[in-house]
């Protein structure tokens, strides 16, 4: 059949077209895509978890299992962190030696503003955690910096946490390279296998959540971090987010790296974007 | 000083409902420190709840029960605006009680 | 699931090798100060990967253990497992760098 000129030309211009935009889809495959990621894992979730909510994800094992769900309520009247979160809102209340205090290091005076953590600093070039930036204001201000795995740390986290509490997840990954490569960079440490047991975060927290592990319910690792800090049963106190990073390293025999290390800023930084838009339980009890 | 008992009495019908948080070590004495020292026995021996001059629960402990306990537990014949006086003594001696009013 | 029936052979088999070299003579100072060496090589590479195990560095204290007690039989056959653990944490490392994705949630 003869073909006009023109239509030739057209036709073979979109052949090019369609080749080249497969050839763009195929190198888009490899730029990271958080929102496709963030879609993709929590469609994961509430199709695994048809009976729960989303927002209910934030509620770990108690959102796996009637009965811990049901412990749990009662445990809520009157939670075991209340003294942690006394504490918590006293030493944020107090100022330091220069007569400074937290309110001046953050925005909104430091109320209702944990689920804008952890962020990417352009300036930096690095991810900042909450826990992160605390410590940054107690050295700006002349103080010494608190343990990122002991009681204060712990205290102070669930104050913040608190005054956001029932707020979405608002964590940003700016279209920087930098910050691109931060978000990847948690996402692969959460689905790499370590330690000599060769569990990943994902071995538990994505392949296993509703299951048992010895005497414990999974959680599920959606909305995993809008729950920290938590006061644990197990340690019979209020543990931090790099408590609880080192804690599960050690679990699967895997040296633990330093709290806030690059990888632990940045694993933080995927879960909590992954998680945008599920409220801030925090601070929560666990078992 | 704060207290360390948190409580809370409510009452249903006939039926008031406590709870109790008490911020208190409760160490056993069989845990060691960073630098292998016994960290000394720490913990409330007795817990007992008054109402109207009656013992209305009385809880015996010893080094079995956690740190910063957690009670609950429900009575009858109290009426609202009752009070409930809460006191516990640990093997120290060290003591301390609130009163809570029944709502 | 390969990987770590794979993993689990090489150290059972650099395990099997390392008990199975029962010494005629008694292991030297030399000896075993070589093999410490080799093994704890084999665990700062695996630092550098930030891929250490718990049991990697107990085993390797548990070595440096013996040899102050003077045993060095046994310090040599625990220098000998660190080295086992060790590269069995380097070579999870470096399969996991492209593994990591197969489980990734797309």
């Amino acid at each position: 059949m003869r073909v006009r000129p023109s239509r030739q030309l057209a036709s073979n211009v979109v052949a090019l077209v369609v080749m080249a935009a497969a050839a763009g889809l195929a190198l888009a495959a490899e730029t990271p895509d958080p929102a496709a990621d963030l879609k993709a894992f929590q469609n994961f979730f509430t199709k695994k978890f048809p009976g729960v909510k989303l927002e209910d994800f934030v509620n770990g094992p108690y959102s796996m299992d009637e009965d811990m769900y049901r412990q749990w309520e009662e445990k809520e009247q009157f939670p075991p962190y209340e003294f942690a979160l006394e504490a918590g809102k006293e030493m944020f209340s107090t100022p330091f030696g220069n007569g400074k205090t937290y309110a001046d290091c953050f925005p909104n005076r430091g109320i209702g503003i944990r689920q804008n953590y952890p962020y990417f600093d352009e300036k930096e070039g690095k991810v900042v955690t909450l826990e992160l930036a605390l410590n940054r204001c107690r050295e700006a201000n002349g103080e010494a910096p608190l343990s990122y795995v002991n009681d204060e740390m712990a205290s102070l986290t669930a104050y913040m946490a608190f005054t956001s509490r029932g707020k979405p997840m608002d964590i940003k990954v700016p279209n920087d390279p930098r910050a691109l490569a931060a978000y990847e960079n948690g996402k692969r440490y959460f689905y790499t296998r370590r330690g000599q047991l060769n569990f990943s975060c994902a071995s538990c927290h994505v392949q296993s959540p509703g299951e048992h592990i010895r005497a414990e319910v999974l959680a599920p690792a959606l909305g995993i971090v809008n729950a920290l800090p938590i006061y644990r049963s197990e340690w019979s106190g209020m543990g931090t987010t790099s408590r609880r990073f080192v804690t599960c390293n050690s679990q699967t025999r895997a040296v633990p790296l330093e709290p806030q290390s690059d990888e632990y800023r940045d694993v933080e930084y995927f879960l909590s974007y992954v998680s945008n838009g599920l409220p801030i339980s925090g601070p929560g009890a666990r078992p | 000083m704060t207290s360390t008992i948190r409580v809370r009495a409510t009452l249903n019908d006939d039926i008031t409902e406590v709870q109790v948080l008490i911020q208190h070590p409760m160490d056993t004495g069989l845990v060691k420190n960073a630098n292998g020292e016994i960290i000394p026995a720490h913990f409330i021996q007795q817990l007992s709840f008054q109402h109207n001059g009656r013992t209305v629960f009385l809880a015996d402990w010893g080094p079995a029960v956690s740190k910063d306990p957690y009670v609950r537990f429900r009575f009858k014949g109290a009426n609202k605006g009752d009070e409930l006086n809460i006191r516990w003594v640990d093997n120290t001696g060290a003591t301390d009680t609130t009163t809570a009013k029944i709502q | 699931m390969s990987i770590t029936l794979n993993t689990l052979v090489r150290v059972l088999a650099a395990m099997a090798f390392a008990s199975a070299a029962t010494p005629a003579v008694a292991v030297s100072e030399e000896d075993f100060k070589a093999a410490y060496a080799t093994a704890e090589a084999a665990e700062r590479q695996a630092g550098t990967l930030h891929n250490q195990w718990t049991t990697t560095e107990a085993t390797l204290a548990a070595s440096r253990k013996a040899a102050a007690a003077g045993n060095f039989d046994a310090a040599m056959s625990q220098a000998k497992e660190a080295e086992a653990l060790a590269k069995a944490s380097i070579f999870q490392a470096n399969d996991e760098k492209e593994r990591w994705k197969d489980v990734e949630v797309r």
